[in-house]
Order: C-alpha cells, then structure tokens, then sequence
C-alpha cells in the first residue's frame, strides 16, 4: 500500500486533534496552527488527486484493517479527492481572506475557538467527502452542524444569535429525519457500509418486498439532507445566517458547508440505492422541481435584498437549486453538471463574501446598497475580484460559473420534453435574474458616491486578504478556462462512484 | 385493514417510537418556547433510541460480554444497535449543550424564552 493512501484518513483525523489543541492556544498561536494545518491538508489531498488520477481507479481505506462487515471503511476515488482539493483550498483561501475580521468581529480571548471551530468543520467535511460508513456520516453531519453553528455565533450579536437558533433548529429538524432514515434501513438491511446496505437493498427491490419502507427511507434522506442543504422551500435560515457571520464564516457556510450535505446525498443515492430505484421511485422528479423553483426563487429572494450579504446569501439558494436540477436530471451528464457547479460555487461564492467584507472595511462597515456604492473604487482588488465572482455568478463564458451552465443545458438537452422544458426555462430565467440583480451591483460598486461619503476611507491590503482575492480571480479563470479537464476528471470520477 | 392494526399492535415499541418520534419534531418546529424545543428535540433523539433498542433486542438473549466461557454466539444479541445507541447518545448530548446555552445567552439578552418575541425584538434592534 502506498503511503499516500493513508492521507485521506489523516486529513479527518488530524484536522480533529488540530481543532483540540487550537482550544488550549492562544488566538495568534491557533490561527498559525490552523492556517499551517489546512495548507497540510491541501497538499494532502492534492497529493491523494495525483494518486488516484495516476492510478485511475478507486481504493478502500479499512480503518483498523477490519474486514467489511465489521470494520469502517474509506473510499477514496477521482471525485473524492478532487471535492476534498478544492474545498480544502477555497478553505484556506476564506480563512485567509477574512483574517483580519476574526480578530475585529470576535471577543479576543475567544478567538482561538473560531480556529478550533474551522478544525472540526475541515475535518467534518473530509468525512463527509470520504466515508463509506452511513452511521460515520450522521455523526459527522452534527459535527458539521455544531461546528458552523458556532461559526455563525461566534460574532456576537443580537442577530447572529438569532440566526444561529433558528439555523440550528432547522439543521436539528434535517438530522433527525436522516437519522431515523438510518435507522429504518438499518432495521431492514442490517448493515451500515455503503456497498453492503446497497448490494441488499438491490436483492430486497427485486424481490418486490419493502416498497414502502424503501420510499420512506429514501424520502426521509432526500428531505433530511435538503433541509440541512437549504434547498428551496426549506431555505428560511440561510440568509439569516449566512448574511449577519463574519467574513470567513459566510464564505465558508456558503461555499462549503451546503456542498458536504449534498456530496453525502449523492453517494447515498449511487451507492445505497442505485439511480434506477431513485428513478424508479420518482424522488429525483421532486428534487429536480424544488431545484428549479430554488432557481428562480432563490433569484427573485436576491432581486428584492437591499443588503449585499443577504443577497449574496439568496443567491447562494439559487445556487443550490442549480445542483438538485443537475441531480434531478438522473443522468450522467446531470449528475457531472452538479458535481461541477459544487465546485464552481465552492471557488466563486467564498470569493464573492470576502471581498464583501472587505467592502464593509471601506464603507464604515455598513452592507447595505447604499453604503457601498463606489467601495469598488475604494477598493479596487476586492471590485474586481467581485467583478470576476459576479459575472462568473452570471454564467459569462471564460468564468467558473458559465462551465456549470453549459453542462447543465447539455444535460437538459437530453432528457425528456417536459423536462427539458423545465429546465431551460428556468436556466434561462435564472440567469436574467442573476444579470439583474449582479450587474447593478457592480456598476453602483464603481460608481462615484454623490455625497462623498467614506472617499476618506482606503482599503488596506494585508497580504492575506490581497493573496486570497488574487489566487481566487485566478482559481475562477483557471477553472473557466481548463474546464474541459474538470469535467472530464468529475465524469471519470463519477463513472467510479456507484456500486 | 384489520391485519395493518394487529401489524401495529405486534410492533408496539416501534409503533411507540415513532408517535414519540412525531411528538418530538412537531413539538421542536413548532413550540415557541425554546427550552420546550430543547425537550422536543431530546424526545425525538430518544425515540430514535428506543426503536434502535427495540430493533436489536432478541427476547431470551444476553448483551455479548463473554462471562462464564460461553462463546456460542446464538446466546448473543448482536451490539451494533446498541454501539449506534450509546454513539448517538454522545451526539445528542452534545447538541443538547450546545442548545441550552444558546438559550443561557439568548436569555440573558432578552429576558424572554418565545421565539418569536426574540426574533421581533432583534429585528426591532436593527432597525
């Protein structure tokens, strides 16, 4: 076994114990610890991408070195490590970008648990990408949640406290659904690895017995991990949360977190039940209607928002319902249209966050509309990193997000009438809005104040805030440009992925 | 019909478990009051637990911990469920914590537990 196997189980464990010591450093300490541990784990995980492309194939990961049924177990493949790269750098990069407003927006002597909490969430996500053990992964869903929810509560305020409680009731209601869908199908299967429950699951439907059950569980796991995941009807705590946090914890919840949900719900669907049943059973049908109404919604929600976070927060439900239609699709190519838009928003998104932050540096830490106009001029790196994110946002081709909308309309092109209808109409509705509701901001961005106001004010840029905007702009192009690979990479790795 | 309540009426627990499953979600969505959502939350985790419980329990059979040399396994229930129950128990705790002393905080700020009133109070703060 090669040594370089053994990174992915280090990148969860470690990321663990380094969130355990970042609880007794002192701030400075924790955010060297922290920053050096995730630029480890970046390495990592590209060193496992390396690996796995150059082997071109799948390897299983026996913790312990138990055997199937009783030992947990890893897998690690093209898909995998790639999810894990990208997230642990846009990690990093988030962190970095919005280093200077941990230490303004959070009580001094508590600063090393923000680290502590970015520990738990990197580790939490790793699991989540790798795992292959259904139990493993509800536990790391709570980590998960405990984490961001602390992430969001960490500036304290009135209204991040609120928007923690309601964040965390929601996020409770969603893994108690998926717990209990767990627990079903373990009462019926009898086993927790992923290929095991799927090898009996596909006996038991061609036998014709649990159909019921079958359909609950799968309801149960859809509904639990969309709520979690702020799918359309159930996105009422995103922008709460996602617009009150600091920075890096927007641009961390919304980049990341959602996608490690919905990655978990992706194996779940190939490797659990196997596309037919999911078709079989229709569920993909609603995940694609709530998507494409998540499209528009999400995208009239950002229309109607006079504060830039908060838009930003609805544009990131948008987002998502981009993914449950390249889901919904039940195809390949819809399925690699989603697991490309992940990585698309994952590098767009956090950008978008830091660089409002950094406009609130230049507007005296207002977000609202007005505030900002002409913060672009005040800060002209955060304006066109902002630029870069909105058009990309838009789908203008040469940028990240436009590789997304492209797939997705192949993928639409393919499936049935109705359905093709559906979604592009709501591709193409959506991206009107996104153009409408991110150009002006971008002209207000780099227009002249009339008043004056704030022109006093200039960005400083601190070399973390300034390399974590440049790498950005150049992740989006570079993704833009070389997507032919991406999704290559994505549709081998997904072509790996079932059972 | 009649074979669907008698089906009921076999698998009591796990029909116990889930009504007390229903109790907890409807009572930790809807309740106004925070530290009864905590509660809701706590009933809906137990509910989980008892139909696990339930689940792995075969009458006449002992927890496997081997005492008196007997190694035959069929005198053995199997301790997955009963692991997935101590392991969920952690979690639940722990979000527990974490709730309540959100709560602690909330409280502290604004003096009342209604949810609602807290949401409208903090929105009347940002104004």
């Amino acid at each position: 076994m090669a040594f370089v196997q053994n990174f992915p189980f280090m990148t969860i464990v470690f990321s663990l114990t380094c969130g355990v010591f970042c609880a007794v450093l002192r701030g400075k300490w924790a955010k060297r610890l922290c920053l050096a541990w995730l630029a480890v784990t970046f390495a990592m995980s590209l060193s496992v991408l390396v690996y796995t492309l150059k082997s071109g194939g799948y390897y299983i990961y026996r913790m312990g070195k138990w055997d199937a049924p009783w030992g947990n177990e890893i897998r690690v493949g093209i898909l995998e490590a790639l999810m894990a790269s990208v997230f642990s750098g846009v990690m990093l990069l988030s962190v970095l970008g919005g280093l200077h407003h941990i230490f303004e927006d959070c009580e001094a002597e508590k600063t090393n648990l923000y680290f502590t909490m970015i520990s738990l969430l990197m580790s939490s996500l790793f699991a989540l990408i790798y795992t292959n053990d259904l139990f493993t992964g509800y536990v790391f869903v709570e980590i998960n949640t405990i984490a961001s929810c602390a992430l969001v509560m960490l500036k304290s305020s009135s209204k991040t406290l609120v928007a923690t409680t309601r964040y965390l009731i929601m996020s409770l209601l969603g893994s108690g659904l998926f717990l209990l869908g767990i627990v079903i199908l373990y009462g019926i299967t009898g086993e927790l690895l992923m290929e095991s429950i799927g090898a009996k699951v596909q006996e038991i439907f061609a036998q014709g017995e649990y159909s019921l059950p079958i359909t609950v569980i799968i309801g149960l796991f859809s509904v639990g991990l969309a709520v979690k995941s702020a799918l359309f009807p159930f996105h009422s705590w995103l922008p709460d949360a996602h617009g009150s946090a600091t920075a890096s914890s927007s641009a961390v919840l919304s980049g990341l977190v959602l996608k490690g949900y919905i990655i978990l719900l992706i194996k779940i669907f190939y490797r659990v039940f196997g596309l037919e049943i999911i078709v079989s059973e229709r569920v993909s049908n609603f995940l694609f209607l709530f998507g494409a109404l998540a499209m528009i919604c999400g995208s009239i929600g950002a229309l109607r928002e006079r504060d830039l976070k908060r838009m930003l927060a609805y544009s990131s439900v948008a987002q998502i319902g981009y993914i449950y239609v390249g889901i919904g699709m039940h195809s390949d190519i819809g399925m690699t249209a989603a697991c490309v838009q992940i990585l698309a928003h994952a590098i767009t998104k956090p950008m978008l966050f830091i660089c409002s932050g950094g406009f609130m540096d230049v507007s005296g830490g207002h977000k609202g509309m007005a505030s900002i106009t002409g913060a672009g001029l005040r800060d002209p790196l955060g304006g066109a990193a902002f630029t870069v994110g909105a058009l990309s946002m838009t789908g203008i081709p040469f940028f990240a997000g436009f590789v997304t909308k492209l797939t997705l309309t192949e993928g639409a092109l393919e499936t049935s009438t109705p359905m093709m209808v559906m979604a592009l109409g709501a591709i193409a509705v959506s991206t009107l809005l996104n153009a409408l509701y991110y150009i002006p901001v971008i002209f207000n961005l780099f227009t002249k104040p009339k008043d004056g106001a704030y022109s006093s004010l200039r960005a400083r840029y601190t070399p973390a805030y300034a390399g974590a905007l440049t790498v950005f702009i150049a992740l989006n192009l570079g993704f833009g440009i070389f997507s032919q690979s991406v999704v290559d990479a994505v549709s081998r790795g997904l072509a790996m992925f079932g059972i | 019909m009649r074979e669907f309540f008698s089906n009921l009426f076999t698998n009591y627990y796990e029909t116990a478990a889930m009504i007390l499953f229903g109790i907890g979600f409807t009572t930790l969505l809807m309740h106004r009051n925070l530290v009864k959502k905590i509660i809701g939350f706590n009933f809906m985790d137990s509910a989980i637990y008892l139909f696990l419980a339930a689940k792995g329990y075969i009458a006449g059979r002992l927890a496997p911990i081997i005492t008196d040399g007997n190694t035959d396994p069929s005198n053995y229930v199997n301790p997955i469920p009963t692991g997935l129950v101590l392991t969920g128990i952690v979690v639940s705790v722990s979000v527990t914590a974490f709730m309540l002393a959100l709560t602690c905080r909330l409280y502290d700020r604004f003096h009342t537990l209604d949810i609602d009133e807290i949401t409208y109070l903090a929105r009347k703060e940002r104004d």
